[in-house]
């Protein structure tokens, strides 16, 4: 079934919070969506995610090398910025399927770039603004 | 052998540039060819994978050919071949290591893997003929931000790195937000030096006290909210401004804790290595407080700091007669660490 919810994030503190506890609910071969502008705090989220799963490396900007795995945590992690991708071949190049559909958590920054190939039962996360400074609404879809 | 010395051939295409070049004792530079994707990548405003790879396939032979041809050797000179292995993009690592593999294996000459890193810092063994190790190392470019304690040739420790972005893509996304194109480093620093670099204060972040890692993260979020506020309030942006006052944020810290490493460890050399060393107030800001410390500053020239492979060559020599070789079951490692 599928749930929606609207998060208000008040500050980094309230994201910390809500990776954590996103992460003690994902299972193997979950993709965590993330949609949200330049500065909304895609990664500072995925490093929440990131300690919620037990990950001991540190989260660096994957924009360079497109993914990266992290295997250190109770799943592993395959953190996604896909802003370069150009055309969606680039995705079946570096073998996608292998990481979504596979043992660990998929984490997706500017997943909208490649819609058509997030599953269906996908997390999703659009991140806005919120109305103050440091705020962010979270739009999230589930699947219980 | 050409002259009694060691003659490496070596292939660079991690990112951008498919690179070839040829190298006596690593350190004297025969040929240096580069093909630069810069131009098809600013269309994009970034590189672009898929592209990258192709055009390193398309490349890749005639500018290994060409190095061959401008260094007045042929194949039968050559004693080694090197690499780069990693870390960069996977697709664009890939050919330029089946290509030096298929030399190695069509000639019987050794394969010599080269972190890309080691590459850069390897750099100013040939602009500067004096240098030797020991020296504290500044890597800056798109993909890297690392202070590097460089103890012998092949030897080096990792103290501190990024824990987000790297300097260069800070740029890269900074100057996206101040809509001035891509690459965005060469473009802050240009327009940079028009504006004041008081003009708005961002954030410095120097993390933990001690810490030598890196955020840029921040000071990029820093710029966006400057920005959007602005609009939001009608004001017109200031672009050399925002630009000399985002490069300031950047450098201070970077300048701050290179010096303070090297002073700490005892060192009284600091060499710069990567893209990002060709920044003007870069070199301006660090060789001004190397001067104050009694530190010399080595950089390479600009056509060294870029992408290139006479760095890949020199840090293959260097590791040939250390003892080090690989085989063909060498493999492309994205995220290789130092």
């Amino acid at each position: 079934m599928k749930e929606e919810q609207i998060i208000k994030i008040k500050s980094e503190a309230d994201t910390h919070e809500f990776g954590i506890k996103l992460a003690s609910e994902l299972a193997p071969g979950t993709v965590v969506a993330m949609v949200g502008d330049l500065g909304t705090g895609k990664t500072t989220l995925t490093k929440a995610i990131a300690q919620g799963l037990g990950v001991r490396e540190t989260i660096t900007s994957p924009t360079f090398t497109i993914v990266k795995e992290y295997d250190s945590g109770r799943l592993p992690l395959y953190h996604f910025d896909v802003y370069r991708i150009g055309d969606i071949d680039e995705m079946y190049e570096l073998g996608y399927e292998e990481y979504f559909y596979g043992e660990g958590v998929s984490v997706v920054e500017w997943a909208d770039i490649i819609e058509e190939l997030i599953p269906d039962e996908a997390v999703r996360i659009n991140i806005e603004y919120g109305p103050n400074e440091g705020e962010r609404i979270y739009r999230c879809t589930f699947w219980q | 052998m050409k002259d009694g010395k060691l003659v490496t051939l070596a292939i660079e295409s991690s990112c951008d540039e498919t690179a070839a070049a040829v190298m006596l004792d690593g350190r004297e530079m025969l040929s240096n060819i580069i093909s630069s994707q810069i131009d098809i990548h600013k269309l994009y405003g970034g590189v672009v994978p898929e592209i990258a790879s192709r055009h390193h396939l398309n490349n890749v032979n005639t500018v290994v050919e060409q190095a061959l041809e401008e260094s007045g050797l042929d194949m039968d000179d050559v004693d080694m071949i090197g690499v780069t292995y990693g870390p960069g993009l996977v697709g664009a690592l890939l050919i330029g290591l089946a290509t030096a593999k298929a030399y190695a294996l069509a000639t019987g000459k050794p394969l010599i893997g080269v972190h890309h890193i080691q590459g850069h810092i390897s750099a100013n063994y040939i602009e500067h003929k004096e240098l030797e190790p020991p020296f504290m190392a500044l890597v800056v470019s798109g993909g890297h931000t690392n202070l590097v304690e460089v103890t012998g040739y092949n030897e080096c420790k990792v103290l501190g790195g990024t824990r987000d972005d790297a300097v260069g893509e800070a740029y890269d996304k900074v100057a996206r937000v101040l809509g001035l194109g891509y690459p965005g480093g060469p473009l802050i620093d240009r327009i940079a030096g028009e504006g004041n670099p008081d003009a708005v204060e961002f954030k410095r972040v120097f993390l933990e006290k001690g810490s030598l890692d890196f955020s840029f993260s921040g000071i990029k979020t820093g710029v966006l909210n400057y920005v959007n506020s602005e609009k939001q309030a009608g004001r017109e942006i200031n672009v050399a401004d925002v630009a000399a006052s985002f490069q300031a944020a950047v450098l201070d810290v970077i300048v701050k804790k290179t010096v303070d490493s090297a002073v700490e460890l005892g060192k009284d050399k600091i060499v710069m290595a990567g893209g990002v060393a060709s920044n003007s107030r870069l070199r301006e800001m660090l060789g001004s407080a190397c001067r104050k410390r009694g530190i010399k500053l080595y950089h390479p020239s600009p056509v060294l700091c870029t992408d290139n492979a006479a760095m890949i060559g020199c840090a293959a020599y260097y590791k040939y007669i250390a003892g080090g070789r690989d085989d063909l079951t060498l493999d492309a490692v994205p995220n290789l660490e130092l």
